[in-house]
């Protein structure tokens, strides 16, 4: 037990810092699986447009790779366990991942580990308080989620399968991030090595419940998927999902009792002696600093407009013939699919203005980390510094909403096999794209008169967001609604394009950023 | 100081933060072809004055020179001819430190090849760690390099050596002279006191953002206290009669007083009056004389570093 002393003392620290981030994930993965019963329940007026809606869903491949193997889809049930569990697999996976790699890797890079331990504290100990809290965080998730699901009134068998798996596959991936964790030295090394093995688990479920070919079962997605919640449970694979969690934990604690605290199994890597050629200028610089994020979010939003993009024709089956939902969806438009793309559109436009927002804030992040006072205290402006950085945001952004725009055509031509629909769909994110450049406008705007407020930034996104989703049902006065730039914006295919309000919304935008601009000239760097 | 024109000039230098005052009409010269401290308790506003000079805080008052220009309205061509070290180096987590050396070098319009290999060698650093995994020092070394291996014509070095050792500060040591014989300059914020001694042609303390003193370490000795203490050959009288005597203790035909160093030679002359049988006289230690300075006599403000 000398090994563990102090785990206690650690462990109820670790829950103080952790309690927001918990609370967060909770609600978010908890809402995640309920807000599927309660969007599904009432969808359709009658089974029998249940069990159409159900057998079109069943024949889509995009749908089953993107979800899950199709089970008992004609039941709310089995559209909660269909539609919430590849998703919520992956969020406690990377629930999982950040708490384990906060507690241990990121401790002992900042030297915070070395600290504790000089302390009467076990050698397991700190590791060990890592795993009780991230077990800890899963246990309330698991629980909740079984909880709310019971509260609406589902079968309580498949409840409790999704919660009380959703917990062992929370815990497999708690052994895996603690396995990487012994690995690298870094803290980003260790977040991708196990960003793999969740896409790898991911992607093995996809391939394997199309082809029907039992390569999800190489998966702990798979294994909680084949609980069958709700069609027939099996318990079974929970055994699999423990193993596995045991059987890791297992070897991390042998490859931690063998390595030196603040190093990995792995040598970090050295980096290059000399300066490439890409890093001649502060802009080499800037896309250096910007790249990783920028391909991430490309690839993203390239995926979720493709997976839009599958749905294909299918819509008008899809969300049944509840009235309400239509004329939601169709936003005026006499065509329910073509307006359905338009809040597609929208949505898209919206995610990538998160890319927009985050990237926007890049250069404030680098003064105050206190790295841009070495960059300045050199021959490079600090106008040149801010542009070359507000620069890549603004290319970076139409990167990400054209990577959305072309999976979202690609998806629907491979679907529906109309290929000449292609640009049509394609414009539905880039009519709404003008409105993220207000974003990027807002940022700047802020860097360069409050520098210190300039994360307020994404409370103009979110502002955006809520108008979107809640303006026209909450009866937003006018004004109110049309402060959001995206309100102003042509939701194509549902609206033609209209190249007015689009050059007046870029207009605003380069204003925004050019007052910005002149703040950022005028005003102290910190 | 005679000779060239000063390469840094501020005289009357306000900066206020909202409610505080950082700098209060705050002087400083630097001349051509010195190395000058820069002296002062935490908080006193050397770091704020060094942003200053370098552009990236706007002074509310006074004047500012720095190599003939206007900090702020020509910072980027001005800094083509100054390196400068924070105290506090943050390093780009991926890059190697090598990497960060030459960006920093290319950005300042060039860097010197063989002194960036001969300097690497010498503060024995490792170019290719990433810099999340170097340690304070070797952060601190990664910006000296940098610094010291481009072509410029003054260094601002702020506490640039709180995280090196001895030998390494050795080594930051020659390099300064070896910079310094060229005829140029360099501002030195620094708290190691030995290195100041060595290194510094001149010093201003700085107190709650306010010259309190500049000269030579000389200049400043004299201003102070020289401690002594004496065996006479008959009782002492009229001692306290002396100008400038402090802390006056006599035992008989022993004394021991603290004196202005001023007035050294009249007390000597004075205590010889009386037949001196032994006689030792300390002058101030450089901590004593920081201390001094350092001390509570000026009016407390706030604490205002950056």
């Amino acid at each position: 037990m000398r090994a563990v002393t102090g785990a206690g003392i650690l462990f109820r620290t670790f829950v103080r810092r952790d309690l927001l981030a918990i609370f967060w994930w909770t609600i978010g993965i908890t809402i995640l699986y309920w807000s599927q019963a309660v969007s599904v329940d009432g969808l359709y007026s009658t089974q029998a447009e249940f069990d159409k809606a159900a057998a079109s869903m069943e024949n889509n491949a995009a749908f089953i790779a993107m979800a899950g193997p199709a089970r008992a889809l004609n039941t709310v049930g089995g559209q909660v366990a269909w539609q919430a569990t590849a998703f919520g697999a992956v969020m406690v996976g990377l629930m999982s991942m950040f708490l384990v790699g906060r507690h241990t890797r990121v401790e002992e890079e900042t030297g915070r580990d070395e600290l504790v331990r000089s302390g009467a504290i076990g050698r397991h100990a700190p590791m060990t308080a890592a795993l009780m809290v991230t077990a800890l965080a899963n246990a309330v998730v698991g629980l909740a989620v079984s909880a709310s699901l019971l509260a609406y009134g589902l079968p309580a068998a498949g409840s409790w399968a999704l919660g009380i798996g959703l917990i062992l596959t929370g815990l497999c991936f708690t052994g895996i991030s603690l396995v990487a964790a012994q690995l690298t030295q870094g803290a980003r090394a260790m977040y991708g090595i196990v960003g793999a093995a969740l896409g790898a688990a991911y992607g093995l479920r996809a391939i394997g419940d199309v082809g029907d070919n039992g390569l999800s079962w190489l998966s702990p997605i798979g294994w909680y998927q084949g609980l069958r919640a709700y069609a027939d449970e099996r318990w079974w694979p929970l055994v699999l999902l423990l193993g596995v969690a045991l059987v890791t934990l297992a070897a991390a604690y042998a490859v931690f009792g063998r390595r030196d605290i603040g190093s990995g199994v792995w040598a970090a890597r050295p980096g290059p002696a000399r300066a490439g050629a890409g890093l001649h200028s502060d802009l080499g610089l800037a896309w250096r600093l910007h790249r990783g994020s920028l391909i991430g979010w490309t690839l993203g939003l390239f995926v979720t407009g493709l997976a839009y993009g599958t749905m294909g024709n299918d819509i008008g089956d899809l969300i049944g013939d509840s009235e309400a939902t239509r004329e939601v969806l169709a936003a005026g438009s006499a065509d329910l699919v073509d307006g359905f793309y338009g809040a597609a559109g929208l949505m898209l436009a919206l995610l990538a203005g998160g890319y927009a927002v985050s990237a926007s804030l890049r250069a404030r992040g680098e003064e105050d980390s206190g790295r841009v006072e070495p960059l300045l205290s050199t021959a490079l402006p600090r106008v040149r510094w801010f542009l070359g950085h507000t620069l890549i945001a603004v290319l970076g952004s139409v990167a990400v909403l054209l990577a959305s725009a072309v999976g979202l055509g690609t998806g629907y031509a491979m679907t529906t096999g109309e290929w000449d629909s292609f640009g049509r769909l394609m414009m539905a994110p880039v009519s709404a794209g003008a409105g993220v450049m207000v974003l990027v406008g807002l940022a700047v705007l802020l860097t360069g008169f409050v520098p210190r407020l300039a994360s307020a930034a994404w409370l103009g996104l979110a502002f955006c967001v809520v108008v979107m989703m809640f303006g026209p049902l909450l009866k937003f006065p006018d004004w109110l609604i049309d402060v959001s730039p995206f309100s102003h914006l042509a939701l194509v295919p549902a609206e033609s394009f209209a190249a007015g309000p689009y050059l007046v919304v870029l207009a605003v935008s380069v204003a925004l950023g050019a007052v910005g601009v002149l703040g950022l000239r005028r005003r102290d760097m910190h | 100081m005679t000779g060239m024109s000063d390469v840094i000039e501020i005289s009357g230098l306000v900066k206020k933060f909202g409610a505080t005052t950082a700098l209060d009409h705050l002087d400083l010269s630097v001349a051509t072809g010195e190395v000058h401290g820069f002296l002062g308790p935490n908080g006193a506003g050397k770091s704020t004055t060094i942003r200053v000079l370098l552009g990236l805080l706007r002074p509310d008052e006074g004047t500012t020179r720095l190599l003939g220009g206007d900090p702020w309205r020509d910072a980027a061509q001005l800094h083509r001819r100054l390196a400068y070290v924070p105290g506090d180096v943050n390093l780009w987590p991926n890059l190697s430190g090598g990497e960060v050396i030459d960006l920093l070098g290319r950005l300042r319009g060039g860097l010197d090849e063989k002194r960036r290999a001969d300097l690497l060698d010498r503060f024995e650093l490792d170019p290719t760690k990433k810099g999340r995994t170097y340690s304070k020092g070797n952060r601190q070394k990664v910006a000296l390099v940098a610094a010291l291996s481009s072509d410029v014509e003054l260094l601002v070095l702020d506490e640039p050596t709180s995280g090196l050792d001895p030998i390494m500060e050795s080594v930051f040591q020659s390099c300064i002279d070896e910079f310094r014989t060229d005829g140029r300059s360099v501002l030195l914020s620094s708290h190691i006191l030995a290195e100041v001694e060595r290194l510094c042609d001149r010093v201003s303390i700085i107190r709650s953002g306010r010259t309190v003193e500049t000269g030579t370490l000389a200049d400043l000795r004299h201003l102070t206290r020289t401690a002594v203490s004496a065996q006479l050959a008959s009782d002492p009288i009229g001692l306290d009669q002396l100008t400038g005597l402090h802390g006056l203790v006599v035992e008989g035909k022993r004394v021991e007083f603290e004196i202005d160093t001023a007035q050294l030679g009249a007390a000597v002359a004075r205590l010889g009056d009386f037949g001196i049988l032994t006689l030792t006289s300390q002058p101030p230690t450089l901590e004593e004389l920081f201390l001094r300075h350092y001390g509570d006599e000026v009016e407390p403000q706030p604490e205002a570093e950056r």
